[in-house]
């Protein structure tokens, strides 16, 4: 390993791409990390971490332009696994990690991965700046509605009425709707998936790595040892054609076994229907995910199971600037303005005096 | 620039005498509204211009605009200026300028006796007296007659002078200040060119206010000239500096430059993440101004966004710094723990003021000291530097980012309200004198697996950033195997790191100065300060040596790890005293560490120092040993 001394001027950096190792094609495998991976045999987050390395690969993005950033809890020791760069940091803080290093680096590939209790509780705040800055970073949401890693309490994502060891008479607090927050901030990206539905699970992680400005995914993953079965509905079989609505850009709404349910909007309210019954799928909500409003966007997010199937997919994905972009616009513009800066120029200027013999 | 202007008498002043003077003292103090800050800065600028040394202390309240006339919204600034080096504002003032009742209520304790008293007497009318607390008018009841009173009708005569400018009354009241400004220049000699130049430069765009301030400073300076009532006038010479350019500099302004230039001077892009607070967020706002020196701040959501930002950064390979006062300190803590354990430099800088809570957000202290050695969980220790005067704070940046980058830790500034508010010239050094910092990235590996907790000959590790190629690797809060980087639950692998990470921080002792002394290197008593105190200390000490007693004086710059002679040197005197803002956490530190029996000298009123506090407490120390040499000069080495 050698040592090379650092550019003279505080630039920040560009680092090229095209080095030996970018040339080889890589494989899902050699994005990981050496380290054994310590969840619960059985949890959801094993699907997800596949499905990143896999998807990571697909891309091609060398490995060393990668940094995984997260908070605490169980979904944050994702980082460890992957053999990228990556900070397993405090709870709830992992956005604001991301916007730093995001800021100064631009060119790097940044992913934030974080859980319900994280994201949504401790590091709420941190998470609705981010999306509203729409920093071009990636946020993945891992929600089992409940708290893992402190051993089952209920989080900000558990219903109402859920029985847990902090709730032992049935959780009071109103849950977070994830999404409508999201949605809420003005996300520039918003999708939701399924930890087991390897394959939307990819289709909606490359979207949100082509997407320019912060995506926020919400996976719906399960916690096998204490809220096991949450998303049942999700992923058996037999339930998840009427409980899941599949969004697709242009597409009408429409679930179901035989795909003869459709959603249909009445006044303000969205209906569940069945086609043939005098509704034809030209009644019927098609999915526009580049809507300008966010209204859209925001009452599928409300659309919840058993009263509704729940959406997934891409909710909704526009443009806006990015506030990493235009913060190294505004340098690149203060330069023209007024020249790269002179620090003894600076030091110098306003009013001053000499004592003694005047220099130079 | 401007040639130091030699003392003149013109002629049309030289019907009254002029005193020649060493130095003198000024507080201009009215309503916040009253545009003090601005009279007292233009007092500084053009004494520093006239070649003076002069040390500033403005004093404002919390509250943006506290309620007109009452003692809660008084607004002060003192300035001190000289013939000869100085270190502080000023224990006592020789002229007060008192724009309303509440003004004179809340300062006329800190005039000298027989000292010059100039109250604008249309701030005293039955209401103002009121809210001041006054039952009869003190500019009519006698109660003055230990001062030179001079009644001054300054709301009368401003409008009368700006009659002509087309303002409206409240308009016209805005120029006070400039009257009291010209009546103060012209009783102290000084010229009115760089403050009309001030006018041009700030009111330009409008002209008829700028032609009104101008005509106002004038008036008051030629009421000085006619009036009877005030016969003398005062000069003070330029003081003896040493050859250089120099400006007059705020600590929060030296401080922002000092990041720039340790930023330049280690080629690492500088980021600021910050969130705004008193009294920290001049520095914020002098790097926003600086986006064409490549400088990015971020003002985050909270405390914690600013400092975990930092980290990113920190990671990313920029110089990350995060600025905050005390309260924002503790909410960084956590963070500040992560920054320790993962081993990343950055600085932190806490500009000190009164706590704890929300405490005095406009007002001084120095008791954050325990909180930023011990404030964090685990044994989490980090370098910590304190600024002594507002010119020093652009040393000590680049200082920390010199330890911070040397051994891959967070180092903590500290600075406080007193340093970061006040000024005093400043000898502008050229860039390439300064030392330059080395910086070093590890560069791409093909192959052989990356330690990033490897270390050097100081227990430093590498500092490896993303797009690297080969290197690879995590950072975060759990407990790291050494040198791998992998996480670890081993208990002796803890033992090990929580030791290493120690060791390193105690190592720097080795890489900064000797701890110096000024005065005799050994004997009755030596007084030991840090900080913002410095000003305060010195003077006192040189006070003493004019007495002739011994005493010697030594001020900190490094509170962790403590110079390597401090231990030693502390043990050569019968007796150290430890003067500091705050109940004696110094002084805790020495005793635990060294043994010996220190004493202190508390004060936790939100106020810096008074000269004469810190001497009588050396006198007093003196004569409770009953030193027999107190009599003898110092040697000065
Ligand atoms: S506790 Fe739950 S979320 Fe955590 S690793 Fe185990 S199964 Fe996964």
């Amino acid at each position: 390993m050698k040592t090379e001394p650092r550019t003279p001027y505080p630039e920040p950096f560009t680092m090229t791409t095209d080095s030996a190792i970018d040339q080889l094609k890589l494989s899902a495998g050699d994005y990981a990390s050496n380290q054994e991976v310590r969840w619960c045999p059985g949890c959801g987050d094993y699907a997800i971490l596949a499905q990143m390395k896999k998807t990571m690969a697909a891309l091609g993005v060398p490995r060393e332009n990668i940094v995984f950033v997260s908070g605490i809890g169980c979904s944050s020791r994702f980082p460890y696994y992957m053999n990228t760069y990556g900070i397993h940091s405090i709870h709830g803080r992992a956005p604001a990690i991301a916007t730093g290093l995001k800021i100064m680096r631009p060119e790097l590939f940044v992913w934030v991965i974080t859980g319900d209790g994280d994201g949504l509780s401790i590091g709420g705040n941190h998470l609705i700046h981010a999306i509203r800055r729409n920093l071009d970073i990636n946020i993945v949401l891992f929600n089992n509605r409940i708290y893992g890693l402190t051993k089952g309490q209920y989080s900000p994502t558990s219903p109402l009425a859920k029985v847990t060891k902090s709730s032992p008479m049935g959780s009071i607090d109103n849950p977070l709707n994830i999404l409508s927050v999201a949605v809420g901030c003005e996300a520039t990206f918003v999708a939701r998936t399924v930890d087991v539905n390897t394959k939307h699970l990819g289709m909606c992680l490359e979207r949100a790595a082509d997407h320019r400005g912060t995506s926020f995914i919400e996976v719906y993953q399960n916690c096998v040892v204490f809220n096991d079965g949450a998303f049942d509905y999700a992923t058996d079989r037999k339930l998840k054609s009427d409980a899941i609505l599949e969004l697709e850009h242009g597409k009408p709404m429409i679930f179901g076994k035989d795909r003869q349910k459709g959603i249909r909007l009445v006044g303000m309210e969205p209906e569940v229907v069945t086609l043939g019954e005098g509704v034809s799928e030209g009644d019927l909500l098609v999915h526009d995910e580049a809507a300008k409003e966010p209204s859209l966007a925001y009452f599928l997010s409300r659309m919840h199971y058993p009263d509704f199937p729940e959406p997934i997919g891409v909710f909704r994905a526009v443009d806006r600037p990015k506030y990493d972009e235009l913060l190294n616009r505004q340098i690149d513009e203060a330069v023209e303005a007024q020249g790269a800066g002179d620090l003894d120029r600076l030091l110098s200027s306003g009013e001053t005096w000499t004592v003694g013999q005047a220099e130079p | 620039m401007y040639e130091i202007r030699a003392k003149t008498m013109t002629a049309a002043d030289g019907v009254k005498p002029v005193v020649d003077l060493q130095a003198a003292t000024v507080r201009f103090c009215g309503d916040s509204g009253d545009g003090m800050q601005l009279a007292g800065t233009q007092l500084t600028n053009t004494s520093a211009l006239a070649g003076n040394d002069v040390a500033t202390f403005p004093d404002y309240p919390a509250e943006i605009r506290a309620p007109r006339g009452t003692k809660a919204g008084v607004s002060g600034f003192q300035i001190h200026f000289a013939a000869d080096k100085i270190f502080t504002p000023g224990d006592q003032v020789d002229a007060l300028v008192a724009m309303n009742a509440a003004a004179l209520a809340t300062n006329l304790q800190d005039l000298v006796p027989h000292g010059i008293l100039i109250a604008n007497e249309d701030g005293f009318g039955k209401r103002d007296l009121e809210l001041a607390g006054y039952q009869q008018n003190p500019l009519e009841d006698g109660s003055l007659a230990a001062y030179q009173l001079h009644r001054v009708g300054m709301t009368r005569l401003t409008r009368e002078a700006v009659k002509s400018s087309g303002l409206s009354t409240k308009e016209a009241d805005r120029c006070r200040n400039f009257f009291a400004m010209g009546l103060v220049f012209w009783l102290y000699d000084r010229s009115l060119e760089p403050t009309e130049r001030f006018i041009l430069e700030k009111f330009g765009r409008r002209p008829a206010i700028a032609e009104a301030n101008r005509t106002a400073l004038r008036a008051g300076y030629n009421y000085g000239i006619t009036t009877e009532a005030i016969a003398r006038r005062f000069a003070v010479g330029p003081a003896d500096l040493p050859p250089g350019r120099y400006r007059n500099i705020t600590g929060n302004l030296a401080l922002a430059w000092g990041l720039m230039a340790a930023a330049e001077r280690s080629g690492c892009p500088l980021f600021y993440g910050t969130y705004p607070i008193t009294p920290a967020s001049d520095i914020l706002h002098e790097l926003a101004r600086r986006k064409n020196f490549g400088a990015r701040t971020f003002q985050a959501e909270d405390e914690i966004a600013a400092v975990t930002s930092v980290i990113g950064a920190a990671f990313g390979g920029a110089m990350g710094v995060t600025g905050t006062s005390g309260p924002g300190v503790s909410l960084k803590s956590e963070a500040i723990g992560l920054a320790v354990m993962t081993e990343l430099p950055m600085l932190v800088i806490n500009v000190q003021r009164a706590g704890p809570s929300t405490g005095l957000p406009t007002k001084t202290e120095q008791a954050d000291l325990f909180q930023t050695l011990y404030g964090r969980h685990g044994e989490c220790p980090l370098p910590v530097l304190a600024a002594r005067s507002p010119a020093d704070c652009f040393d000590v940046a680049l200082e920390a980012w010199r330890i911070a980058t040397g051994y891959m830790t967070p180092v903590v500034i500290l600075s406080d309200a007193h340093v970061a508010n006040g000024s005093e010239p400043w000898r502008i050094p050229k860039l390439d004198e300064l030392p330059k910092i080395e910086v070093t990235h590890p560069g791409p590996s093909d192959g052989e697996p990356f330690l990033p907790y490897a270390r050097d000959e100081r227990l430093s590790r590498p500092w490896a950033i993303p797009g690297t190629p080969g290197l690879m690797h995590r950072i975060g809060g759990l407990e790291t195997q050494d040198p791998t980087g992998a996480v670890s639950y081993d208990p002796a692998n803890h033992e090990r790191m929580v030791k290493l990470r120690g060791s390193k921080i105690a190592g720097i002792a080795r890489d900064i100065p000797p701890q110096a002394v000024e005065g005799p290197q050994s004997g009755a008593l030596l007084l030991l300060t840090w900080g913002g105190t410095y000003g305060a200390a010195a003077t006192a000490v040189r006070q003493l040596w004019k007495e002739g007693a011994s005493v010697a004086h030594a001020h900190l710059r490094h509170l962790n790890p403590f110079p390597a002679n401090l231990g030693e040197l502390v043990k050569r005197y019968r007796r150290v005293l430890v003067a500091e803002l705050n109940s004696g956490q110094l002084r805790t530190l020495v005793r635990a560490r060294f043994l010996v029996d220190a004493a202190g000298l508390n004060k936790i009123t939100g106020r810096p120092f008074a000269v004469a506090e810190i001497a009588s407490a050396m006198r007093l120390e003196l004569d409770q040993q009953n030193v027999k040499g107190r009599g003898r000069m110092p040697k000065v080495e």
